[in-house]
């Protein structure tokens, strides 16, 4: 395993170092140590590695990532794994808002809570939140899962397109054009394997299912007197 | 883009540390603020005395023989102490008012920066650390305090457009983020006789805070109805004498961070500010929720006006 410490070696040090990993890498283990809140740790990341951060990190964390596997042993500030392609990246405390926005694919799973706007304008990423997600989470959502053990904030799935959202305890209110919808078996059949993806014990059949009513897809003559 | 540092002890045995570690604070926040920064310190209070923190920008002339002149003036003791641009007058408390007019006489150009009987505010253009360095911030004892570095966005980078503002006897607030209200918020407490000073946004918000509070609301009512009245992105960090209050916006965009121990609460626009604190590993730390206010008192019977916040 290779140990870098980010407060001796310093940032632009540390992702040049996991950038140059390539697919066929043998250094596939890495630990980063005194993070102390730093900005943009493990940004870019394309190649099969995995990295543990031994400590909280601050904004875009594991942001673009493809591949690799981020693993934050502390809590994570705002806009993490932003705008991830593929690779898994785990928070073991709480994450700050927007988690996971804009992703397009892989998993981001939060053990603790994430702030507002989690998942917004997320495009085929699966976030799994074991505790709370804060309000305008997934606004304007256009595919991928996100689910959440606890509850959800204020304005859920506002103006979503095809995401899915699971949640198993309160939603404080849904956001424009977002519905609570029928469990269907595909759709447990989805979450339990989410469920077991992100280590939560929870069942699959204590979640609600909301997502968009599509009432918002196209222009509709009688909303011309709103414009 | 601005930075908002606050520390609020438990542990006694923390005071003389207090500028020490808010300056830390502060200077980690320097790449969030690095045009003006500012610190709000609550001291050791001197009986039925009050403390007037003034500003000059020609301190040599303006502090020369201020406190013998202004004594005479207004016919009680002042103790003087000056650090830089800045000086804290030690006044009776129940010549507040009479000092203020006599100085407006004698030193035109002085602004008051602070009254009240513990808050003393420094506050300068410049690099957080070298403004902290120019008034010897890492020396200060405290039971609380709260800091600001700056990034102007709505007006200009002035000692008097920096935070914190003073709000009232021992108050003050820091804020990060722009009120999009501020110009037609500005006119309605102008025609109601409030003395804003500048075009700075975070004014008006203290400003309005003043009234609500002069005209019978509690701090925590005043805070209430800013979610209200104040439009635009806003953390705000808001000192008293006894502790310290946070407000963030509904939509609550510009981060916020807490830490508490036992001993000591902590406020960081992000988490970096606080990872030197002692035992932050072990913290509970957390974000303050949107349009919720909250707040730490020394008082273990707070005030009415605490009490409600």
């Amino acid at each position: 395993m290779q140990t870098f410490d980010l407060e001796a070696q310093g940032l632009r040090a540390l992702n040049a170092t996991l950038h140059a990993q390539a697919d066929n890498t043998n250094q596939t283990k890495w630990e980063i140590i005194n993070p102390k809140g730093s900005h943009a740790i493990a940004v870019g990341l394309d190649a099969p590695i995995e990295v543990n951060v031994k400590g909280s990190t601050g904004y875009y964390c594991a942001g673009m990532n493809k591949q690799a596997t981020v693993h934050v042993h502390g809590s994570a500030g705002p806009g993490t794994a932003e705008n991830m392609m593929s690779g898994t990246v785990i928070v073991e405390g709480d994450a700050s808002q927007y988690a996971g926005a804009t992703g397009h694919g892989g998993t981001l799973i939060i053990k603790g809570n994430a702030s507002s706007r989690c998942g917004i304008s997320m495009k085929g990423i699966d976030i799994i939140v074991h505790g709370n997600i804060g309000h305008m989470s997934a606004f304007m959502a256009q595919s991928g899962n996100i689910v959440v053990c606890g509850d959800a904030g204020d304005a859920l799935g506002d103006s979503c397109y095809e995401a899915r959202f699971f949640v198993r305890g309160s939603v404080k209110s849904l956001g424009a054009d977002c519905i609570e919808k029928e469990m269907r078996p595909e759709h447990i059949e989805l979450l339990e394997e989410l469920l077991e993806r992100g280590g939560c014990d929870a069942k699959a059949s204590e979640f609600k299912r909301y997502g968009s009513a599509r009432t918002l897809y196209n222009f509709d003559v009688d909303n011309a007197a709103a414009y | 883009m601005c930075g908002i540092v606050g520390l609020f002890l438990k542990d006694k045995s923390l005071e003389p540390e207090l500028g020490n570690m808010l300056t830390d604070m502060l200077v980690t926040m320097t790449d969030r603020g690095p045009d003006s920064a500012g610190i709000a310190i609550y001291g050791g209070e001197t009986k039925s005395n009050a403390k007037l923190t003034i500003q000059s920008d020609t301190p040599d002339t303006d502090f020369d023989k201020l406190d013998t002149e202004l004594g005479k003036l207004i016919k009680g003791k002042v103790k003087m102490s000056v650090k830089d641009t800045h000086a804290v007058l030690n006044i009776q408390a129940d010549q507040v008012a009479e000092a203020r007019a006599a100085l407006a006489e004698i030193r035109p150009a002085i602004r008051i920066m602070s009254h009240g009987e513990t808050l003393e505010i420094y506050k300068e253009v410049g690099l957080p650390k070298d403004v902290a360095e120019r008034f010897d911030v890492r020396k200060m004892s405290g039971t609380h305090g709260i800091g600001h570095t700056r990034m102007a966005t709505e007006s200009a980078v002035t000692t008097m457009g920096a935070h914190p503002f003073n709000t009232g006897s021992d108050q003050c607030l820091v804020h990060n983020g722009s009120l999009s209200n501020h110009n037609s918020l500005r006119r309605k407490l102008r025609r109601l006789g409030v003395h804003i000073e500048t075009e700075n946004d975070t004014e008006v918000g203290a400003a309005y805070l003043t009234w609500k509070m002069q005209t019978g609301s509690t701090l925590g009512e005043a805070l209430e109805s800013s979610l209200d009245d104040l439009d635009g992105f806003f953390t705000f960090l808001v000192g008293t004498k006894d502790g310290f209050g946070v407000v963030r916006d509904p939509i609550a965009c510009k981060p916020a961070v807490m830490a508490e121990t036992d001993q000591y609460v902590a406020f960081g626009s992000e988490y970096r500010a606080l990872v030197n604190l002692p035992g932050i590993e072990d913290a509970r730390v957390w974000e303050p929720e949107p349009a919720t206010v909250y707040f730490w008192s020394h008082n273990a019977a707070p005030t009415a006006q605490e009490k409600a916040a």
